[in-house]
C-alpha cells in the first residue's frame, strides 16, 4: 500500500532548504508578534514619561489648594477634585444597589422568557453605545426635563445610567459564581428566595460584585463627554456643597486646560492628569485588595 | 525478548519531569519495527508522557525536562541540530480525544502533506489513507463537509487518516478508543491488524482485552518506572513481577 | 389551623412578591434607558428632518450649520469619523491580533502575568488622557516627520485612538484564541507543522468568529471616541481623505455644540439629535453583530 516513503529517510538532521525557510517564516512571525507587543507596552512607558515630565513641575500644594484661573502659576484643581468625588460618591449611591438588585433578579429571580431574553440582550448592548449618547440623553432628560440643570445630581444620575450596564454584567459573573449546591442546601432546610438570596448568595458574591463597580465607578470618574453635553464645563470657583450645585470635574478641567493653545496650560493638564490617574489607581488598589481578601475566605 | 525485531525507537535511561516532579523515571523501552507494542498501567503512571516523548509533544508543555536519550535508527531524537517538525514527520499521532481540524474532511487529511510538501497527487494520497483508515466509503461523497459533522468514531478514524497521510514509519496512539463506543473501538482494533503490515505502533491503553487482542509487546508502567516489558502472552500469562501480575489479574481477571 | 397556615404563607409570599417586582424594574431600567433615548432621538431628529430634507442630510457635501449659507449634508461628519476608524484600525486590528497571537501562544505564564495587567491599565486610562498625549506627544512628533500637517489633524488622533483600543481588541483576541482547544495545537503539531503554520492556519481560523467580533467592537469603539478626536482632530468639517488635515468627527461635533450656547429648540440644536441619531444607528447596528457573533462562538466550544 504504501507507495512512497518519502519521509521514512533512515537520518534525522539533515533539513530540507523548505524546512528551513518555513522555519525562518515561523521565527519572523513570533519576532513580529514579540515586537508588536513591546510596542504596545512601551506606549503605556511613552505616555506615564511625557504625562509627568510635563505635569510634575506644577504638581504641588497650590495646584491641590487653588481654583481654576486666567493665569496658570495660580490655577488649580481644587473644585474639580471635590466634584469628581462628589459625582462619584452620588454615582455609587444610585448605581450600585440598582445594578446589583438588576443582577439578582436576572440571575435568581428571572423566568426563562422572551423578556428576560430582551434585557439580557438590551444590556450587552447598552454596554457598548457611545458614552456620548448618554450625554445627550441626560442634557434631554435630567437637565432639561428634570429641570436639575448642571448640578452634581444631574451628573451623577448620567454617570449612573452609563455605567449600569457595566455593574450588572459584572455582578451577574459574581452571582453566577456562587455554586449552586449553597442555593440548594438553603433551599432544602424550608428558606425563601429572598432569605436564600440574602443570607447566602449574596455574602458569597459580595468581593466579586465589589470589584466590579469599582472598576465600573473608575470608568465614570475618566468620562468627560457626558458631563460636556449636561453643560459641566464652565468656570467654577468653589466646591459644591451639595447635590443641587453646579460642578466641574478632573478629566473636564483637564480638556479645559487641553483645549487652549499655550503651553503652560498644558502642562497644567498634564499635573491634573496626575492626579486624575492617582485617583484611578487608588481605586483599583482598593479593587485588587477586595478581590485578594474575597479570595482568601 | 525476539532478537531478530529491528528496533526503530529505543529509550534509554529517560527521565521525564514536570518541574520537579518526575513523571517518567529511567525508562528503558525498545520498540520494534511492524509490531504494536502497548503501554499500560493504572492512571497518572506516565504513560501519555513517555508516549509523547517519542515524538517531541513534551515540547509544547513549560517547565518539562528530560534526561537520558531516545535513540531513532540510531539518532537521537533530542540531540542537537534535529528539527521536531522533522521527527513528528517520521512518529504520527492519534490522540486520546478526536482532534480534527474544523475544516472539510478534505482539507483534514490534505493539509500536513500540504504543508510539507510531500510528492505526489494530493487526491490519491487522500484517498489512500481515507481507505487505510477504512473510513473512505463513508465520505467519500462528501470530502467537503465539515469534519466537525462526523460521528465520535469517524472523527477518530479520520484522525488515524491524517496520520496515515504523511506516511510516518511509526504511530502513536494515546488510547484512541477511550472515547469511543464498543462497535467504534473493535473497528479501530481490525484497523490495527491491518496497519501493522506497514507500520510500527504504539499504542497507550487502559483496555487490557485491548492490550491483549492486538499487541504483539506490552510495556507495564507504575509510578512513572517501567515494571515489565516483553511479549504480550507472556506478560498477560506468566508476568515475571509481582506488581505486572497483580495489576493485570486485578484488572484482567 | 389549615386556614392559618394559608394566611401566613400569604403574608409571606406578599413579600417576596413585592421585592421580586423591585428587583424586576431594576433590571428593566436598562430597556427602559433604551426606549428613551431611541424615543428622544426619534422625536428630535424627525423634527429636524421637517426642516432639512433627509437627502440633503444624508449626501450633501457640506456641514455648515452655524455660518450662512447654512448647510445641513452630513456626509463630511461621516468621512470624518471614517479618516478615524480607517486609521486607528490600521493601529489596532494588527498590533491587538498580534499581542494576543504572543499572549496566548508563545508567551510564558510570567510575560503573561506582566503583560495582561499592563494592557488593563492602557484601557483603564480615560480618554482625554489620549488627547492631551495626542497634542502633547503624538502631533508634535507628526510634525517633526512630514512637513505639511495641521496643528490638529486625523492622523493624530487616529493613532491615538488605535492605541486607545488596542488592548480592548487584544484581550478580545486572546479570549478567541484561547477558546480554541490545545487538542487542536497538538494534531497540527503532529503532522509536522511549524508553530506560524500553526497559529495562522489552524489556530486563527478557528477563532475567526470572534476575532471578527473584536475587530467590529474596536471599530464601533473608535466611532463613538469623543474627547481624543476633539482635542487633536479639530473642529474642520472638511471631506477629505488626507489624514494630515483638519477634520471633524460627528462626536466631536456634538460636543462643540454643546460648548457654546445654543439656544435650545432652535436648528442647530436640533442638528445635535440628528448626528446623533446617525452615531447611535451605526454603533448599535454594529454591538448587536458583534455580540451575536461573539454569542455564536461560545456555543461553538461549550
Ligand atoms: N502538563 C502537566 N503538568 C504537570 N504535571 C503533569 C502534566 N501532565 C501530566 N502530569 C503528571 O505526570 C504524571 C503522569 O501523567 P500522564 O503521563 O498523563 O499519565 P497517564 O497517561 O499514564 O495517565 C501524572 O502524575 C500527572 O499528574
Ligand atoms: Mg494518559
Amino acid at each position: 500500500m504504501k507507495t512512497s516513503p518519502s519521509s521514512n529517510g533512515e537520518s534525522l538532521g539533515h533539513r530540507s532548504a523548505s524546512l528551513r525557510r518555513r522555519h525562518l517564516i515561523a521565527a519572523l512571525f513570533k519576532a513580529l508578534c514579540i515586537g508588536f507587543t513591546l510596542f504596545a507596552v512601551s506606549v503605556l512607558g511613552l505616555l506615564i514619561a511625557q504625562v509627568g515630565a510635563d505635569g510634575l513641575p506644577w504638581l504641588d500644594t497650590q495646584f491641590l489648594n487653588n481654583f481654576p484661573s486666567r493665569f496658570p502659576e495660580k490655577a488649580g484643581i481644587k473644585s474639580a477634585l471635590y466634584g469628581t468625588l462628589w459625582v462619584v460618591s452620588l454615582t455609587a449611591l444610585i448605581a450600585l444597589p440598582m445594578g446589583v438588585l438588576a443582577a439578582i433578579y436576572l440571575e435568581d429571580y428571572a423566568p426563562a422568557s422572551r423578556l428576560t431574553r430582551v434585557i439580557e440582550i438590551n444590556i450587552a448592548n447598552l454596554a457598548g453605545v457611545p458614552s456620548i449618547v448618554y450625554g445627550i440623553l441626560g442634557l434631554a432628560i435630567f437637565v432639561r426635563f428634570f429641570g436639575l440643570e448642571r448640578s452634581v445630581l444631574a451628573g451623577a444620575m448620567t454617570m449612573s445610567l452609563l455605567i449600569l450596564p457595566v455593574i450588572i454584567i459584572s455582578s451577574k459573573e459574581a452571582i453566577r459564581a456562587v455554586p449552586s449546591s449553597i442555593r440548594l442546601a438553603a433551599y432544602a432546610v424550608g428558606a425563601t428566595q429572598w432569605q436564600v438570596v440574602r443570607s447566602h448568595v449574596l455574602p458569597a458574591a459580595i468581593p466579586g460584585i465589589l470589584t466590579g463597580v469599582i472598576l465600573a465607578l473608575s470608568r465614570a470618574i475618566g468620562e468627560t463627554a457626558p458631563l460636556i453635553m449636561i453643560g459641566a464645563l464652565t468656570y467654577v470657583a468653589f466646591t459644591p456643597e451639595g447635590p443641587m450645585d453646579e460642578f466641574t470635574a478632573l478629566p473636564i478641567q483637564i480638556f479645559n486646560w487641553a483645549s487652549r493653545p499655550q503651553a503652560e496650560f498644558h502642562e497644567l493638564a498634564a499635573a491634573g492628569i496626575i492626579v486624575l490617574l492617582v485617583v484611578l489607581l487608588t481605586m483599583n488598589a482598593l479593587a485588587v485588595f477586595i478581590r485578594y481578601k474575597g479570595t482568601q475566605k | 525478548m525476539n532478537t531478530r525485531d529491528d528496533a526503530v525507537l529505543e529509550a534509554r535511561d529517560v527521565t521525564i519531569r514536570y518541574g520537579e516532579q518526575a513523571a517518567v523515571k529511567n525508562v528503558n523501552l525498545s520498540i520494534y519495527e511492524k509490531k504494536i507494542t502497548a503501554i499500560i498501567g493504572p492512571s497518572g503512571c506516565g504513560k501519555s508522557t513517555l508516549l509523547r516523548s517519542l515524538n517531541r509533544m513534551n515540547d509544547f508543555i513549560e517547565h518539562v525536562t528530560q534526561d537520558g536519550e531516545i535513540l531513532y535508527r540510531n539518532t537521537n531524537l533530542y540531540g542537537e541540530g534535529v528539527d521536531p517538525v522533522e521527527v513528528r514527520l517520521h512518529m504520527g499521532m492519534v490522540f486520546q480525544r478526536p482532534n480534527p481540524f474544523p475544516k472539510s474532511i478534505f482539507r483534514n487529511v490534505a493539509w500536513g502533506p500540504t504543508i510539507n510538501g510531500l510528492p505526489g497527487d494530493i487526491n490519491l494520497r487522500v484517498e489512500r489513507a481515507l481507505k487505510q483508515a477504512a473510513l473512505w466509503n463513508e465520505v467519500k461523497d462528501r470530502l467537503n463537509d465539515s469534519a466537525l459533522n462526523l460521528s465520535g468514531g469517524q472523527q477518530q478514524r479520520l484522525c488515524i487518516a491524517r496520520a496515515l497521510a504523511m506516511e510516518p514509519e511509526v504511530i502513536l496512539m494515546d488510547e484512541p478508543c477511550s472515547a469511543l463506543d464498543p462497535v467504534s473501538t473493535s473497528r479501530i482494533e481490525d484497523l490495527l491488524f491491518e496497519l501493522k503490515q506497514n507500520y510500527t505502533i504504539v499504542i497507550v491503553t487502559h483496555n487490557m482485552q485491548q492490550a491483549s487482542r492486538v499487541s504483539d509487546y506490552t510495556a507495564f508502567m507504575e509510578n512513572g518506572s517501567l515494571i515489565e516489558y516483553g511479549d504480550t502472552d507472556q506478560v498477560f500469562t506468566r508476568p515475571k513481577q509481582k506488581r505486572t501480575e497483580d495489576y493485570v489479574t486485578g484488572r484482567f481477571g | 389551623m389549615n386556614t392559618m397556615t394559608l394566611l401566613t404563607t400569604s403574608k409571606y409570599r406578599w413579600g417576596e412578591a413585592i421585592l421580586r417586582q423591585l428587583f424586576f424594574l431594576c433590571a428593566l431600567i436598562s430597556v427602559l434607558t433604551t426606549v428613551i433615548v431611541i424615543g428622544i432621538l426619534a422625536v428630535e431628529t424627525s423634527s429636524f428632518f421637517q426642516q432639512v430634507s433627509i437627502t440633503d442630510f444624508l449626501f450633501g457635501t457640506e456641514w455648515r450649520p452655524m455660518l450662512e449659507p447654512k448647510a445641513y449634508g452630513i456626509l463630511p461628519l461621516l468621512g470624518g469619523t471614517m479618516l478615524i476608524v480607517v486609521g486607528s484600525s490600521i493601529v489596532a486590528l494588527p498590533v491587538g491580533l498580534a499581542c494576543a497571537v504572543y499572549l496566548s501562544e508563545y508567551a510564558s505564564d510570567r510575560a503573561r502575568n506582566i503583560i495582561k495587567p499592563v494592557l488593563e491599565v492602557l484601557a483603564g486610562i480615560p480618554t482625554v488622557v489620549y488627547g492631551y498625549f495626542a497634542i502633547s506627544f503624538v502631533t508634535p512628533g507628526l510634525r517633526f516627520v512630514f512637513d505639511d500637517v495641521q496643528i490638529f489633524n486625523a492622523a493624530s488622533a487616529a493613532i491615538v485612538v488605535g492605541i486607545m483600543v488596542l488592548p480592548m481588541v487584544a484581550s478580545l483576541c486572546d479570549d478567541a484564541l484561547r477558546s480554541v482547544p490545545l487538542s487542536l495545537r497538538e494534531g497540527a503539531y503532529s503532522v509536522g507543522a511549524t508553530s506560524y503554520e500553526v497559529t495562522a492556519r489552524v489556530v486563527v481560523p478557528a477563532a475567526l468568529s470572534g476575532i471578527f467580533a473584536a475587530f467590529v467592537l474596536a471599530v464601533s469603539r473608535a466611532i463613538g471616541e469623543t474627547m481624543a478626536v476633539t482635542l487633536a482632530a479639530g473642529a474642520t468639517p472638511n471631506l477629505t481623505l488626507n489624514p494630515l488635515e483638519s477634520i471633524q468627527t460627528m462626536t466631536a461635533y456634538i460636543v462643540q455644540v454643546s460648548l457654546g450656547d445654543t439656544p435650545s429648540g432652535g436648528l442647530a440644536y436640533k442638528t445635535l439629535f440628528a448626528v446623533a441619531s446617525v452615531l447611535f444607528t451605526i454603533t448599535l447596528v454594529m454591538n448587536l453583530l458583534a455580540n451575536k457573533v461573539m454569542r455564536k462562538y461560545q456555543e461553538v466550544y461549550e
